[in-house]
């Protein structure tokens, strides 16, 4: 039994850390703009890469722990695996949008085209719609129990879908001739460009946690409220 | 393992009996996926595209779509009376359940195929010829993996409070390689080229078929025990 208490410290905890990582976004704002070199060949547009690549990244965590704590979850029954899992769900949904918009946004200038059915793009859309469908599928069941089982299978069998559309979509690629809008080869970054990316990695996944720990703590005061509402 | 066949076969032979008393199932889900073969032909515009080009898409959305129909109701007939609740106090194992449900899914959206091929072919004036056997036997692989995932997602969907929408927007992601699988197969079947060269997309779906049909089968009592 938690305390009513945990879940509102737990949401103040992952607050701070958000703001914290907040303050650390501005910093990678100023570093992308002041520190770092204007790539040659694609000018300004490049700046986006410091916030679509750790956003990615951010959404790639997400949804791999999703699957993981999933799996977790049919073997151990504990319910703060459920819980983590579906804040990690809903926080995945968000970094998913960032990339997918930076990304289209990068990609009009660049590649002349806002979309290409790439391989990678066609995976991160697919996993934006896993997500989707998971919350979709927690907000459709009122049972907690029943809720945490279901999920938890959709995530495994969700995990196990990833690697089946990367492959497909690459054959479909592979046996087909290549686009005309071609995407460049990325070059090795200067010393300047990957400091600032790594800095803005560092701050993303700081925000995810920070965000991910205010959620459970929510779920965690939801739970609370219910049990004292039974009560 | 031959006494859960038996039991599987015993579950699946409960579905088919029941559908074939009352046979409304399986005619909507038939006269559903002749309606979206009739509306697509009026989708493309004729001068600009030849229905041949058009057809391996054709094909495969209608048998998507007419699986989602038919897998909708898998569940749903359990659900009246508790009936599911009867054939889990059974002994009988949760893995046999799941396989007789997958068997009974599968003869249900198979016996839709069957019809809806020769349509198919009639409505687009497609020459089969000898890419027959390849296209039953893409048809039966692609098949057989949406069904699985989809079998695990009814028996979910069903207690959800919006069950028609949520199978799709569950299953429609898991329905992406197997349909693109099927559907460049099919295209190149079609179009009288060897079977060697579709002998990569069919490994695929036979990777998808070994993995979900397994995992599928190991996670179905998590949905199903209280």
């Amino acid at each position: 039994m938690t305390l009513p208490t945990a879940g509102p410290r737990l949401v103040r905890r992952g607050l701070v850390i958000c703001a914290l990582a907040l303050l650390g976004l501005a910093g990678v704002y100023v570093l992308a703009i002041g520190y770092t070199p204007v790539e040659a060949r694609q000018g300004l547009a490049q700046k986006i890469f410091y916030l679509h690549v750790p956003a990615a990244w951010c959404a790639l965590l997400a949804f791999s722990l999703v699957g993981l704590s999933s799996a977790l979850y049919l073997w151990l029954h504990d319910a703060r695996l459920d819980r983590f899992a579906a804040a990690s769900a809903e926080v995945g949904v968000a970094f998913s949008a960032v990339m997918l918009t930076t990304g289209p946004i990068w990609a009009k200038p660049i590649w002349g085209t806002w979309w290409t059915w790439d391989a990678r793009l066609t995976l991160t859309l697919f996993l934006f719609f896993l997500f989707i469908g998971y919350l979709a599928l927690r907000a459709a069941l009122v049972d907690p129990a029943e809720r945490a089982r279901f999920s938890a299978v959709v995530g495994i069998l969700g995990m196990l879908l990833v690697p089946f559309i990367h492959l497909s979509v690459y054959l479909f690629r592979t046996l087909h001739p290549q686009p005309v809008v071609l995407k460049p080869s990325a070059p090795s970054l200067p010393p300047e460009m990957l400091q600032t990316l790594l800095a803005s990695v560092a701050v993303f996944t700081l925000l995810y946690i920070g965000l991910v720990t205010a959620r459970y703590g929510i779920a965690l005061a939801e739970e609370a409220r219910e049990a004292a509402d039974a009560a | 393992m031959l006494e859960a066949l038996r039991l599987a076969l015993a579950v699946a032979g409960k579905d088919i009996r029941a559908e074939l008393r009352s046979r409304t199932a399986l005619l909507s889900a038939t006269v559903f996926a002749a309606l979206v073969l009739v509306v697509f032909n009026f989708a493309r515009d004729p001068t600009a595209l030849a229905a041949v080009d058009l057809a391996p898409s054709v094909l495969w959305v209608t048998f998507a779509l007419a699986a989602m129909v038919a897998l909708n109701r898998a569940f749903t007939i359990e659900r009246e009376n508790a009936a599911l609740d009867g054939l889990l106090l059974a002994p009988v194992p949760r893995e046999a359940i799941f396989l007789g449900k997958l068997l009974a899914n599968l003869a249900f959206v198979g016996t839709v195929e069957a019809i809806t091929l020769p349509l198919f072919v009639l409505f687009f004036n497609v020459n089969l010829g000898a890419a027959l056997p390849g296209i039953l036997g893409v048809t039966a692989l692609a098949t057989i993996g949406f069904v699985a995932v989809g079998t695990i997602f009814s028996a979910m969907a069903v207690r959800t409070r919006f069950a028609e929408l949520m199978l799709p927007v569950l299953l429609l992601p898991f329905m992406v390689p197997p349909l693109i699988g099927a559907v460049q197969a099919t295209a190149r079947l079609l179009s009288d080229r060897p079977l060697s060269e579709v002998m990569g997309w069919l490994r695929l779906l036979a990777l998808y078929d070994v993995v979900f049909v397994t995992l599928c089968m190991l996670v179905f009592p998590a949905v199903v025990d209280e």
